[in-house]
C-alpha cells in the first residue's frame, strides 16, 4: 500500500492551502474527464513570485494529495523555478512512483498550477 | 469444475500473476496455453501469406486460416463460412457496419440503440447520424439497469432502420431479453445488429436462432489474442452494403479507371489479414467448446449468485446494475460512498486484485447514473468464490484506510 502512505493520507485529509484566493492573479484548472478528477490553483504574484496560493478540487486522494503537496512546496517561490516542474518533480514530492496511467492523477495539479502562472506545456 | 482452470493459464502458473485475483475480465480475458502454442507453432512451422502463393506452405497456411473460419461459424451457429468477416476488433467490426450501412439510409431515418450502450456501439452510429442527418433514438434503462420493455413500443416506427444493442452490458451485467426487441424491428423492416463483445465469453449465442443481420465481438475477449475481430453478417445484408475499406485482396476486376469487388467474406477483407490471430481465435473457441457451455454457464451463475450476495452486504457499497441474478452476468460496477474509485482500485492492487476504475467506455451511462466513475469486478471461468471474498476483504480494507 506505499500510494496511501502516511504523508499522502495526511495531506488528503489535511489538505493545505484548501480553499478560495479571493485576490488571485492568475487561476488555472485542469481535470479529467475519464475518472471525474479536478483541481483548480488560484495564485497571488508579486514580482513574480508565489506570495499566496489555495486550491480546491475533488477526485482520488493521489490527486488531491498531490494539490496539497504542490501547494506547500512553491509557495515563496520564483514562477520561474515552476516552470522547470515536471512529472519528476511531482514523484520527489509525493515521495513514491505511480504507475503510467495512475500518474495522471498526480499530475493533473501541476497542469492546473502551470496554467494559473501562465507557463506553457 | 472448472475451479481447476486456472491452470490452463501460464500467466496464472508462471507468469506475474501467480498470486492474483483477475478481475478485470470484461476489458480482455488471460489467455490459456493452447492458444498460445498454436499461434507459436503456426509461426514456427507453418506460416506464409493467406490466399496467394501456390506453394504448399501458402496452400497450407490458407487451409488453416479457413479453418478457423469454420471454427467460428459454428460458434455462433452461422449458416455459411462467408458470412464470417475477420476484423480487428469489436469496434472495427461496428465501424464497418454503421459505415456501409448508413450510406444508404435516407435523412429522418432512425437509428435504434440502447442507454446502455459502450462507446464502440455508439459513437459511430452518432458520427454517421451527423453525417447523413439520421436521427439516433436511445431505449431507457429502468433504474436497476434492465431496459425498460413498457416503452419499447415508443420507439419503433416507419423510419427505423437500424436497431443495434448490446447482448449484455460491460458496466451492469445485465443481459438484456433480446427476442421481443428483435421481433419489433422485424416488424418495422428494420435491421437488427447485436454488440456480443461481453456476450460470447459468457453464454452460447446463435445468429440464426435470433434471426439477426449482424454480430461483433472481438477475440481478446474470449481467451484469444488481440488484434482479431469478428464481424458475423447475414448474407443477403453483406451483398446489399458497400465494401468498408478498399484495396488488395477484396476486389475482383481492376483497372486503371475502375474495380469490382470479390464475393464474401474477401469483400471485407483488405490486405493482409492478422493470420496467426486468426488461428488463435479458432483455438481459444476451441477451448470453450471442450469446457462446454453448460460448465461455464453453472460456473458462472454461481459466481453471480455469490457476489451479489456478497458485495450487497457491503456497507455503503452501491451496485450499479441489477441486484437479482436473472438475465445478468458476473459484471459488478459498483461505488463505494467516500471512495474514489482509483484509489479503490489502487488498494486493491496492492493486495492482488485486480479491478477496473474509470467509465469503462460507457460514459452516457455513467452520466445518467450521475456518476463520473466506478469500479468494475468482472468474472469469467478461472475466477472463484475465494477472490470474491478477497475483493470484499480489500473493499473493506480500503474504507478502514480512507475512514
Ligand atoms: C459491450 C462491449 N462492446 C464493445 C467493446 C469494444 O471491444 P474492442 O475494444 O475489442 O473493440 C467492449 C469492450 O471494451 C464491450 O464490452
Amino acid at each position: 500500500m506505499d500510494l496511501y502512505q502516511q504523508n499522502i493520507l495526511d495531506h488528503y485529509k489535511n489538505p493545505r492551502h484548501h480553499g478560495l484566493l479571493p485576490n488571485a492573479t492568475g487561476r488555472g484548472e485542469a481535470s479529467n474527464l475519464a475518472c471525474g478528477d479536478a483541481v483548480n490553483f488560484q495564485v497571488k504574484l508579486a514580482k513574480d513570485k508565489i506570495t499566496a496560493i489555495a486550491w480546491s478540487g475533488q477526485g482520488c486522494v493521489l490527486s488531491q494529495a498531490a494539490a496539497s503537496l504542490l501547494a506547500e512546496n512553491v509557495i515563496g517561490k520564483k514562477r520561474e523555478m515552476v516552470s522547470k516542474y515536471n512529472n519528476e518533480t511531482m514523484i520527489k514530492l509525493l515521495e513514491i512512483t505511480p504507475g503510467p496511467n495512475r500518474l495522471r492523477c498526480a499530475l493533473l495539479s501541476l497542469d492546473a498550477l502551470k496554467k494559473a502562472l501562465q507557463i506553457c506545456g | 469444475m472448472l475451479d481447476n482452470s486456472r491452470d490452463l493459464f501460464p500467466i496464472f502458473s508462471a507468469g506475474a500473476g501467480k498470486n492474483l485475483a483477475y478481475l478485470d475480465n470484461a476489458a480482455s480475458t488471460q489467455k490459456p496455453t493452447v492458444v498460445l502454442e498454436q499461434m507459436d507453432k503456426f509461426y514456427r512451422t507453418s506460416y506464409a501469406n493467406v490466399h496467394r502463393g501456390l506453394y504448399k506452405l501458402a496452400e497450407n497456411a490458407t487451409t488453416e486460416y479457413e479453418a478457423a473460419r469454420e471454427i467460428v461459424r459454428k460458434f455462433i451457429n452461422a449458416k455459411k463460412d462467408s458470412e464470417i468477416i475477420f476484423t480487428r476488433n469489436t469496434n472495427a467490426s461496428l465501424n464497418l457496419v454503421a459505415q456501409s450501412y448508413c450510406q444508404q439510409l435516407a435523412p429522418g431515418d432512425e437509428i435504434l440503440l440502447t442507454e446502455m450502450e459502450h462507446h464502440a456501439n455508439l459513437v459511430p452510429w452518432q458520427q454517421m447520424a451527423q453525417r447523413y442527418k439520421l436521427k439516433v433514438r436511445y431505449l431507457p434503462i429502468t433504474t436497476e439497469g434492465r431496459l425498460d420493455e413498457k416503452k419499447y413500443d415508443d420507439y419503433f416506427n416507419s423510419r427505423t432502420r437500424v436497431v443495434s444493442l448490446t447482448a449484455m452490458s460491460n458496466v451492469l451485467g445485465t443481459v438484456p431479453v433480446l427476442e421481443p426487441l428483435i421481433a419489433r424491428a422485424k416488424a418495422a423492416r428494420s435491421r437488427v445488429i447485436i454488440d456480443a463483445a461481453q456476450a460470447v465469453a459468457h453464454f452460447p449465442v446463435d445468429v440464426q436462432k435470433l434471426g439477426i443481420d449482424a454480430l461483433a465481438f472481438s477475440g481478446h475477449k474470449i481467451f484469444g489474442p488481440t488484434g482479431i475481430g469478428v464481424l458475423y453478417g447475414q448474407e443477403e445484408f453483406l451483398n446489399a452494403i458497400p465494401p468498408f475499406e478498399y484495396g488488395s485482396n477484396m476486389i475482383d476486376q481492376v483497372t486503371y479507371e475502375a474495380a469490382t469487388w470479390s464475393p464474401l467474406p474477401t469483400k471485407f477483407e483488405a490486405g493482409t489479414p492478422p493470420i496467426a490471430e486468426v488461428i488463435g481465435l479458432g483455438a481459444a473457441l476451441e477451448f470453450i467448446k471442450r469446457l462446454g457451455w453448460p460448465v461455464i454457464c453453472q460456473h458462472e451463475a454461481d459466481l453471480t449468485a455469490y457476489g451479489l450476495s456478497v458485495l450487497l452486504k457491503v456497507k455503503s457499497l452501491k451496485i450499479i446494475g441489477p441486484h437479482t441474478p436473472e438475465n445478468r452476468g458476473p459484471i459488478f460496477a459498483f461505488t463505494v460512498d467516500g471512495v474514489h474509485p482509483h484509489d479503490l482500485a489502487s488498494v486493491l492492487d496492492s493486495v492482488e486484485v485486480a479491478v477496473r476504475s474509470g467509465h469503462h467506455c460507457a460514459l452516457p451511462l455513467h452520466s445518467k447514473f450521475g456518476l463520473t466513475a466506478s469500479t468494475r469486478a468482472s468474472f469469467t471461468i478461472y475466477n472463484t468464490k475465494q477472490e470474491i471474498d478477497r475483493l470484499v476483504e480489500g473493499i473493506k480494507q480500503t474504507q478502514k484506510l480512507f475512514s
